[in-house]
């Protein structure tokens, strides 16, 4: 006879396999951040149209420029990597194309972040 | 697959998500589908994202090639899809975050404020991109 109760029957079974709070708490978290954070990186870039590479070097090495793109970009990559991955669980059904997709997914965001972090630093601090 | 298994023991073929071809499309079921397929085209706008600030990084010459790149028709249509994307996703998203409190699930509230992020979306693009054209002297 089935001693275990339904609940903890179906615990684990989601896409997931896992307790997703702490996921789902961060990508609230980081939605938030870039509600402001996206709305200043439209108006900089918008500001940028039509400038040539010193403008831009002159814009970036605004020490507050740097702060809010360093803060953008990182909060991009983090909060795509984790709609990438909640994405990912839900459509990719088997377990070998799941776990290769999660790990393209994680290593483009750190690829993608660390080198858009480089090269800001780069033009920012000069080379 | 569930590791279920029937009473004959051969596990069983339960449907698995996403369930989209079996519902008549609605404005609410739309929206959602819209708001995860933007998020995932921004997510692949990254790449140019990555593309211009490392242009940036490798001088003058590299950076005014992504700028032509960016101001061709190919990259103007892809900027603009991304503005788009951007603004909606952005605009469902504090859809997401009311909701997320508990908030505006009766069905003329999701139509309203369905309605409210499209126009939201479409407005912000179309702003943008005025003031875009206006700073570059096309109009």
């Amino acid at each position: 006879m089935e001693m275990r109760t339904p609940l903890a029957h179906a615990r684990g079974l989601g896409p997931a396999k896992s307790g997703c709070t702490s996921h789902w708490w961060a990508q609230r978290l980081t939605s938030m951040a870039l509600l402001p954070l996206m709305l200043w990186f439209v108006v900089s870039v918008l500001s940028l149209v039509g400038a040539d590479h010193g403008d831009y070097v002159l814009w970036v090495s605004d020490p507050g420029n740097t702060l809010l793109l360093v803060l953008t970009v990182v909060t991009i990559f983090y909060h795509s990597e984790q709609g990438l991955h909640v994405v990912v669980e839900d459509y990719v059904h088997s377990e070998v194309g799941k776990i290769t997709a999660l790990i393209a997914v994680k290593a483009f965001a750190y690829l993608g972040g660390i080198a858009s972090l480089l090269a800001i630093f780069r033009v920012a601090f000069g080379s | 697959m569930t590791s279920e298994k029937s009473t004959t023991g051969a596990a069983k073929a339960r449907p698995l998500s996403p369930h989209l071809q079996v519902y008549n499309p609605q404005i609410t079921s739309v929206l959602s589908i819209l708001h995860r397929m933007m998020g995932v085209a921004l997510s692949f706008g990254s790449v140019f994202l990555i593309y211009w600030l490392s242009s940036a990084a490798y001088g003058p010459d590299a950076y005014g090639r992504a700028q032509d790149f960016f101001g061709s028709p190919i990259g103007q249509l892809i900027l603009l899809g991304l503005t788009f994307s951007l603004f909606y996703h952005l605009a469902n998203g504090i859809r997401h975050l009311i909701w997320d409190v508990g908030l505006g699930f009766d069905m003329p509230m999701l139509r309203a404020t369905g309605i409210v992020v499209v126009f939201t979306a479409f407005g912000l693009t179309a702003l943008t991109w005025i003031v875009a054209y206006v700073r570059a002297g096309i109009i």
